[in-house]
């Protein structure tokens, strides 16, 4: 009995080395995403999973993107937007209507990457419209601002027919591919990555910590708060993009309050303040939400009581403000360690 | 006139928290605030910050009014605080920090960090070691990847001296340094106040709670009751004025 729970842990301690190695190197990295690229070419050219299983992938991807951008504004600045469903509603409609009213169709495929970028770009200008009053003052407005944001945009898109009302855009050609959905994942990470690490990415931690110290360091906390919801609008928008061309029809109902809370349940189940995380939390909810179907209506229920479990056992959610080392860019590793090397070298040199 | 401050008042709602409070200070003085509990210091501190605005009156750095910036503008002006109760970014490493600190002197904008850019290469290399030279010369450097809520109580406080001086400040302002440390410390911690003022080439305002920790090494006193300044001069004079007697009595005598 003994014996077997000693090779149990054993067989546990060889794995977790293994699965260090595996994390730890970096080289890796570049590796994989050749193999990513490829594979999700290869996947729908030889039909190597069936279609069901790429739309999921597909789903998979676009939440990711949703997750780790709004994990920026919950998790990383720790304000509270709902507004997530409105931005890409905003990117939804105006590349909808690009790819549909303006564009030909003969030359959509061509573009698709700059129609995604419009969409991008539109809900980014909605979210600066929306940051200027939200932080102007200190104090937590955002939630109830998003809020506000999210109906109006509804409203708004109910009331336009030229752009279809209430009944929607239908007819959108299908031209969210994996490989495009891969590629717009790696870049929302890479950038998303690269503000988190970067001094600007640090002023939004310091402001979720102590905004007051924030400022008195230095950071100039309206102009990083504002960047921070800039960015996770555009790449709501870009979701939203996305998901419109694989969704094929849009209306105001996709883009509700249930929508926001969705891209909420991934933050916070995966983890905030955490890329890792918000990765985890997409693909753990999409696939949970493919298994449930079968519950209908009951999987409104189950999903809010999760969040409810989870924010009293696990507040910061499974990852919670920790990274995994591919995430984090290799100077920010080894910084410390450089310097003490230096710093020895030279005391050599000097004695 | 370098820090000047002209008839400063400050009320909290109907609480006169600092009234009619004048300052001139000179580059490189050291100069101590001191009064019983709620006198008022920690306000002047909160005003001359920007983190209030002050009711009335003026205070300008170098002719630059200060009254109506924001604290960071005021920060990048060149001054710089500790706080009573640490404030720390508790769950950041010792390191970062440094290096938020380090904001307004990393030269690098939101496109280049969105890309990781040459530029933004070469100013993380600098500002990282720049923040692990400070960090030695706090006797820190080894404590850099911890998270800063792990740190010993008397280690914080000489990482938010440590953080303040990383905005490259003029003026240094600490707000009760000493508090909770024991006799030996205070000691410790009074001479290494004077050494990096000269190290660092500053001008310090030095907030203490009881009279006898500024007396070695301020050269002028101020002294607060009540939001109201009751005397100001040379330790010595100081600690023979009997207004000052009579407010510190009232407190129990922490002389
Ligand atoms: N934010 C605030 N709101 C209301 N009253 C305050 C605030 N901050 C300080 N006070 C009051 O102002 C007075 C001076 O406080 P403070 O400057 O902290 O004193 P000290 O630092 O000298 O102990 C006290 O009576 C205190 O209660
Ligand atoms: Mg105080």
């Amino acid at each position: 009995m003994s014996k077997e729970s000693s090779d149990n842990g054993n067989w546990k301690n060889w794995l977790s080395r293994q699965w260090a190695k595996i994390v730890t190197n970096r080289k890796l990295l570049p590796v994989l995403l050749v193999i990513g690229l490829l594979l999700s070419f290869a996947i729908p050219q030889f039909g190597l999973l069936n279609q069901y299983i790429v739309l999921i992938l597909i789903y998979v991807g676009i939440n990711i993107i949703l997750s780790t951008s709004l994990n920026l504004v919950n998790g990383y600045m720790g304000e509270f937007s709902v507004g997530h469903a409105g931005f890409m509603a905003v990117g939804a409609y105006i590349s909808a209507i690009l790819t549909t009213k303006i564009i030909p169709d003969s030359l959509a495929p061509w573009l698709f990457p700059l129609v995604v970028f419009a969409g991008g770009t539109g809900a980014a200008l909605i979210g600066l419209m929306v940051a200027i009053p939200s932080f102007k003052t200190r104090g937590d407005y955002l939630a109830i601002v998003t809020l506000a944001f999210l109906m109006i945009v509804k409203s708004l898109i109910e009331n336009i027919e030229v752009i279809g009302g209430p009944r929607g855009i239908p007819g959108i050609t299908r031209l969210t591919t994996l490989p495009w959905t891969f590629i717009w994942v790696v870049i929302a990470v890479w950038v998303i990555r690269n503000f988190v690490y970067s001094k600007f990415g640090r002023g939004v931690l310091s402001i979720r910590e102590d905004e007051i110290a924030s400022d008195l360091m230095s950071v100039n906390s309206r102009q990083v708060k504002m960047l921070t919801f800039v960015i996770s609008s555009f790449f709501a928008g870009v979701a939203g993009a996305l998901f419109a061309h694989i969704l094929q029809f849009i209306s105001p109902r996709v883009f509700d309050i249930i929508k926001s809370t969705d891209i909420l349940i991934m933050v916070y189940l995966g983890g905030i303040g955490s890329i890792a995380g918000s990765i985890l939390g997409a693909l753990i909810f999409t696939i949970l939400l493919e298994v449930l179907r079968p519950l209908g209506m009951w999987r409104m229920v189950l999903m809010p009581l999760v969040l409810v479990v989870l924010m009293i056992y696990r507040p910061r959610g499974i990852m919670g403000l920790r990274e995994f080392r591919w995430f984090v860019p290799g100077y920010d590793l080894i910084a410390t360690n450089l310097w003490r090397k230096k710093k020895e070298a030279k005391d050599v040199s000097t004695s | 006139m370098f820090l000047q401050a002209k008839g400063v008042t400050h009320y909290f709602g109907g609480l006169c928290a600092v009234s009619d409070f004048n300052l001139n200070l000179k580059p490189n003085e050291l100069i101590g605030i001191i009064g019983p509990n709620g006198a008022g210091k920690t306000t002047i501190f909160n005003l001359i910050t920007g983190v209030y605005k002050a009711t009335k009156g003026s205070i300008t750095i170098d002719g630059i009014e200060l009254v109506g910036k924001t604290p960071n503008q005021i920060t990048g002006l060149g001054i710089a605080r500790t706080f009573q109760n640490i404030r720390l970014f508790k769950d950041l490493t010792v390191l970062d920090n440094v290096r938020i600190a380090n904001y307004s002197q990393s030269k690098y904008n939101p496109i280049e960090a969105l890309f990781h850019t040459g530029r933004y290469d070469g100013e993380e290399r600098r500002i990282a070691n720049h923040a692990m030279d400070l960090l030695a010369v706090f006797k820190l450097q080894d404590y850099a990847d911890e998270a800063s809520k792990n740190l010993p109580y008397g280690l914080q406080r000489r990482l938010e001296i440590a953080r303040a001086l990383a905005t490259h400040p003029k003026i240094l302002l600490l707000d009760e340094p000493a508090a909770g440390m024991n006799p030996n410390e205070i000691g410790q911690l009074m001479e290494f106040i004077g050494w990096i003022r000269k190290e660092f080439g500053l001008t310090v305002i030095l907030i203490e709670h009881q009279m006898r920790l500024v007396m070695g090494i301020c050269e002028r006193i101020k002294v607060l009751d009540f939001g109201a300044t009751l005397a100001e001069g040379l330790p010595v004079e100081i600690q023979n004025n009997p207004k000052v007697m009579e407010a510190y009595l009232g407190e129990g005598g922490d002389l």
